[in-house]
């Protein structure tokens, strides 16, 4: 009993969370009209969630017999997952209403979405990393296809359900064969004979299965079809929601399994991981140029960053490890921002969000063309933006590691990228304005935006700060 | 309490900050004056804490190194945002700061009513903030951080009045000389940065301290630092106006006076002076260099003093002047009198900001008449400036015991004693003319009869501008004493002061005792006879007959129209460098290597890319059995890769 609470409590922010996600669903049950209320309890419930992670992080250790890690690198992710969805839900208050889906469920599913990632991000055991993984799925297939009335939301809410099965498939089928080799789904009961399975075929087809079940969670490159229609269809607050917490989440997990226990540094398996990450560059910003709808093209952009993630992970090494954690939390707040964005932009029809919506939107909404600058350039990577320090980090230590020729495809593929991102400062800035009307901002969209920017430069300017938090964490 | 050195950055910092982004919007024209000028007036008096604490430290323990944080760190190269407090850095910085202050209060009176007032009053906080970093860094990079913007300041400033015509060799508009000025920087730069480069290369770092321990163990002569030292003096001759690269600074009058005053005469064109001094120790190992440094200063000196005297422009005489007296700084250097050569900046830097001052409030009471042909009888009308003028004349013509006779003199002693004597009488004729085109100068301004139009109405100018002046003329008068020599009794404070910076230039160069007391006794004499004579030639020729330059140029032709046209060199380098520099541009890099070559390869690459976009678009077909064929073929490709590499 005394094991359960302290385990329990070692766990509190992924605890803390589903209990406010319950909390919220139940005002909603009980009360109507209730979407305010459940508004600000799920803030100050984040917030205190937040708190929560802050308070654990000095507490390094695994709970519940060694399925889940807590402290440090699970109260970081777990910090960053409440962020984005703190960021998401400022963000939907106004646009949920906008759309008419201003139903309280939303709320509840990106909170239960959250303790999803936190999960799947902490999982030391391959079960648990697959809880977590279904959990934050799940959430995310009913919030993508939540607009119903709109045929484009249904859709990519059933295309994402029927490739995500597909991918949950491969991933099981993976820890199947794992468990088959070593007779173990603890990670870290994997880790300790490594050495022993690493060359051997079936284990390495499990991991292979297992890695295709990520690279689809991440979208990395064959892996990322429903990536572009996903992003286009579901409502844009979702799928700022999806292409920063969704794929942190991935990443953290990826991370943890594949760099930091399985220890695959100079094997095949790195041949895999860097073939994917060119391939992610590659497809992601080259197709990216030709699309002339933004949320469009920021799946694409987010494709070609995850090839750039990939580099770290296969880099691999602790400088690495911090430079895939830092681009995570660089790219939330950027990413979180230009969706963000859109959703502004956005009509009640869910459309408008194409390029030419853009056009002299300086001269309709001065902040908002200059907030959507700021989070264009640090997706190209403009120091001093967090986005710089990003790709700077991986590419340092990608060089480091031997890696030189993936960094040359990255710098080249980021050097693509500068065309479509600086096309939409293009638009806003030096076109004549539309005749269009000024989008309307609420000030919660201000101030997550405002945060959203405010956080880039914090994490440009001083990075060191934000790579101390991860000193020692692996 | 040298621990705060960050505040004497910090508070320009903040004027330029106020300035500039609320300047506009504060319609009070005081208020922005006294804004920037208390921001250089508190750095001035933390500056001068610090000094007193310094004074009552051991002398060797009055260098620190106060680091704010860590600029860069990329493997073993690592440069941090750190200030250097030791004699000379506080010594110039109580300049830069000082001085600095006078001339924001002055400009208070002097840019009332300009449209750019805010803009004015930004920029010059923003020099002081870069010149600051500049004396006070620690390492050579964030030096040349301040190096580039005291630049682009000079740039900004050069041309503020940026719609205002400015006739010259190639120059229209003040635009035009400020990217003059800019241009021939650049040259200096590159080489700085270079050198730069080398010392990273051959030292491992770019802090100062570690860069002089390393030099420590090496050999006199080694002939990197001889590439190393000489860039970094090309460097300083683009910055500090020196041949081949002093040709910006004149036009570089095209700016309001004050800037004149403070960027082009008292602080920024020193910045190469100190530059070498602080790399005293590098220099004493390259003769070589020293020896280049030497004779280039010598030339620059009687050069630019003999242009001088055909000039009409009071502020191109005082330009050219100033050309010459950095030629004396550089001199001082050559021949290892590094404290010779900063105590001149000192003194130069009060009696010159006095003089570009006092020649403001003329231009300012003449209604913005700049040819002293066209002034005369001035004296009556404005006393103040009189007689600050004068006075700051006679202490640039080096009369005793004005501050100018004693760092001359000082240079000019060690020329001789440890240069040569080519080199003592090239300073000795500068010497001359300087008295000659300054006493030309104040006697065509200020005495004889009235030459100007009836229409205007010269006054005293506002207390705002005449109290910086008297201000400067008393510093012109006493700053000398800190240096007096001991064959006249004096301590030479400033060379004990400035011992420990120099020691281990001093050490490597071993110079040898002086020469006999008689000597110097003798030198001394002949600089006062100089001074002397060319004061009464040039009051007593212009006093006589204003027009007496039509006689000279009469009787000396060629000679007079080769001065008058400054050599031709302005015409000599359009001719031989620009003009073809263009030309080439212009035909071959433009037409064909930009046009055809690069913009063909780019246009290409962005078509391939774009159409590759574009083919790839159509894999997204929409059908999701598609995209589950895609993941299993994606799958097959993982498990290949994985079971058969």
């Amino acid at each position: 009993m005394n094991q359960l609470l302290t385990d329990t409590l070692h766990t509190a922010p992924i605890m803390g969370t589903i209990v406010l996600a319950l909390v919220v669903i139940l005002i909603n049950a009980m009360k109507k009209d209730s979407l305010a209320l459940e508004y600000w309890v799920s803030l100050i419930g984040i917030a205190a969630n937040i708190g929560l992670a802050v308070w654990a992080f000095p507490l390094r250790g695994s709970a519940f017999a060694g399925t889940v890690m807590t402290g440090g690198f699970a109260s970081l992710t777990a910090a960053v997952f409440l962020v984005a969805a703190g960021l998401t839900i400022i963000l939907s208050r106004a646009y949920i209403e906008k759309i008419g889906v201003n139903f309280g469920e939303f709320f509840h599913l990106i909170l239960m979405g959250a303790a999803g990632m936190m999960t799947f991000a902490a999982g030391t055991d391959l079960v648990v990393t697959f809880v977590g993984l279904e959990l934050m799925s799940i959430c995310l297939y009913a919030l993508a296809g939540i607009s119903r009335r709109v045929h484009k939301s249904n859709e990519a809410a059933l295309k994402y359900f029927l490739l995500g099965a597909f991918a949950s498939g491969f991933f099981l089928y993976g820890i199947a064969l794992i468990y088959g080799m070593t007779g173990t789904t603890n990670i870290l009961g994997i880790a300790q004979n490594i050495a022993a399975y690493k060359s051997e075929p079936l284990f390495l087809v499990g991991a292979g299965l297992l890695l295709v079940g990520f690279a689809f969670k991440i979208g990395a490159v064959p892996f990322h079809m429903w990536v572009p229609d996903v992003y286009e269809g579901s409502p844009t607050v979702v799928s700022a929601f999806m292409s920063t917490g969704a794929k942190a989440a991935a990443f953290a997990a990826l991370l943890l399994v594949f760099t930091a226990t399985f220890d695959f540094i100079h094997s095949s398996m790195n041949t895999v991981l860097s073939v994917l990450a060119v391939a992610s560059m590659l497809v992601g910003n080259i197709v990216a140029i030709s699309q002339t709808n933004v949320k469009r093209m920021l799946a694409y952009s987010s494709i070609g960053h995850a090839g750039y993630m990939l580099i770290g992970i296969t880099a691999g090494g602790d400088v690495s490890m911090a430079g895939v954690l830092f681009y995570l939390i660089s790219y939330m707040f950027t990413n979180l921002g230009a969706f963000g964005v859109a959703s502004i932009i956005e009509n009640a029809e869910q459309q408008g969000t194409d390029l030419e919506n853009f056009r002299g939107l300086y001269y309709r909404r001065p902040l908002l063309a200059v907030l959507m600058g700021v989070f264009m350039f640090s997706l190209v990577g403009i120091p001093p933006l967090a986005g710089f320090f990003g790709k700077y980090y991986i590419f340092v230590a990608a060089i480091e590691n031997g890696y030189t020729w993936l960094t040359i495809v990255g710098v080249i593929t980021s050097m693509i990228s500068v065309y479509y991102y600086l096309r939409v400062v293009v638009l806003m800035f030096f076109q004549a304005p539309e005749e269009a009307e000024a989008p309307q901002v609420t000030s919660g969209g201000t101030i997550a935006l405002l945060v959203s920017a405010f956080g880039i430069l914090l994490v440009g300017l001083f990075p060191s700060i934000v790579l101390g938090w991860m000193g020692g964490l692996f | 309490m040298y621990q705060y050195v960050g505040l004497i950055v910090l508070f320009p910092l903040i004027g330029l900050f106020i300035n500039g982004f609320f300047g506009r919007k504060i319609k009070n024209e005081t208020l922005v004056g006294m804004i920037g000028s208390a921001a250089v007036g508190l750095s001035f008096l933390v500056a001068a804490g610090i000094f007193v604490e310094m004074l009552g430290m051991p002398e060797d323990g009055r260098s620190h190194v106060v680091t704010l944080f860590t600029w860069i760190a990329a493997g073993s190269f690592k440069v941090s945002a750190a200030y250097q407090i030791d004699q000379l850095s506080i010594l110039m910085t109580l300049v830069v700061t000082g001085v600095g202050f006078l001339i924001h209060v002055y400009s208070i009176g002097y840019m009332h009513g300009d449209r750019g007032f805010w803009r004015f009053f930004t920029y010059l906080n923003l020099f002081i903030f870069a010149m600051l970093n500049l004396v006070l860094a620690d390492n050579y990079l964030l030096m040349f951080l301040g190096w580039e913007g005291v630049g682009l300041c000079s740039y900004l400033l050069i041309g503020f009045w940026y719609d205002k015509k400015f006739p010259g060799t190639g120059i229209t508009w003040t635009g035009d000389a400020a990217n003059k000025a800019f241009w021939v920087n650049r040259i200096g730069d590159f080489a700085f940065m270079i050198g730069m480069f080398l010392i990273f290369r051959e030292f491992g770092s770019l802090t100062f301290r570690e860069v002089m321990g390393g030099a420590e163990t090496l050999a006199v002569g080694n002939n990197t630092m001889f590439w190393i030292t000489l860039l970094l003096f090309i460097g300083a001759t683009g910055k500090s106006a020196q041949i081949p690269l002093f040709i910006w600074l004149p036009d570089a009058m095209a700016g309001p006076t004050p800037v004149s005053a403070l960027i082009h005469a008292a602080t920024m064109v020193t910045a190469g002076v100190y530059m070498v001094a602080r790399n005293s120790a590098l220099y004493a190992l390259a003769p070589t260099t020293m020896m280049i440094v030497a004779i280039v200063g010598a030339l620059t000196a009687i050069m630019a003093a003999s242009i001088g005297i055909a000039q009409n422009d009071i502020k191109k005489v005082l330009a050219y002047s100033t050309v010459s007296q950095l030629g004396y700084m550089f001199l001082a250097l050559g021949v290892g009198a590094f404290t010779a050569g900063i105590f001149h900046v000192m003194t130069h830097a009060f009696f010159k900001a006095c003089l570009f001052l006092g020649s403001g409030s003329v231009i300012h009471a003449m209604h913005e008449e700049q040819d002293i042909r066209h002034m005369g009888g001035l004296k009556k009308v404005m006393p103040k400036t009189y007689w600050t003028f004068l006075i700051s004349s006679f202490a640039i013509a080096g009369f005793p015991p004005l501050s100018g006779f004693f760092s001359k003199d000082e240079i000019l002693w060690k020329a001789f004693s440890d240069g040569s004597l080519v080199l003592w009488i090239i300073g000795a004729s500068a010497a001359l003319m300087t008295a000659f085109y300054m006493f030309r100068m104040v006697t065509l301004t200020f005495e004889g009869e009235p030459r100007w139009a009836k229409d205007k109405h010269p006054h005293e100018s506002p207390a705002t501008m005449t109290i910086p002046l008297i201000v400067l003329a008393g510093l012109a008068i006493l700053g000398g004493f800190v240096g007096i020599p001991a064959v006249l009794g004096g301590g030479n404070a400033i060379e004990h002061w400035l011992h420990p910076v120099f020691a281990q230039a001093h050490h490597t160069m071993a110079l040898s005792e002086h020469s006999s007391h008689t000597t110097e006794y003798l030198m001394m004499g002949i600089s006062v006879v100089i001074a002397v004579t060319g004061f009464w030639f040039g009051r007593r020729m212009f006093l006589a007959d204003p027009e007496a330059d039509k006689r000279i140029a009469a009787k000396t032709g060629f000679l007079y129209r080769l001065l008058s046209n400054k050599y031709y060199v302005d015409e000599i380098y359009n001719g031989s460098v620009v003009r073809p520099l263009v030309r080439t541009s212009e035909s071959f890099l433009y037409r064909v290597f930009d046009v055809r070559i690069i913009d063909g390869a780019v246009n290409g690459l962005a078509k391939t890319t774009g159409w590759v976009s574009a083919m790839m678009r159509y894999v997204q077909t929409g059908v999701v059995q598609n995209y589950a064929a895609l993941v299993v073929l994606g799958l097959v490709v993982v498990l290949g890769l994985l079971i058969f590499s």
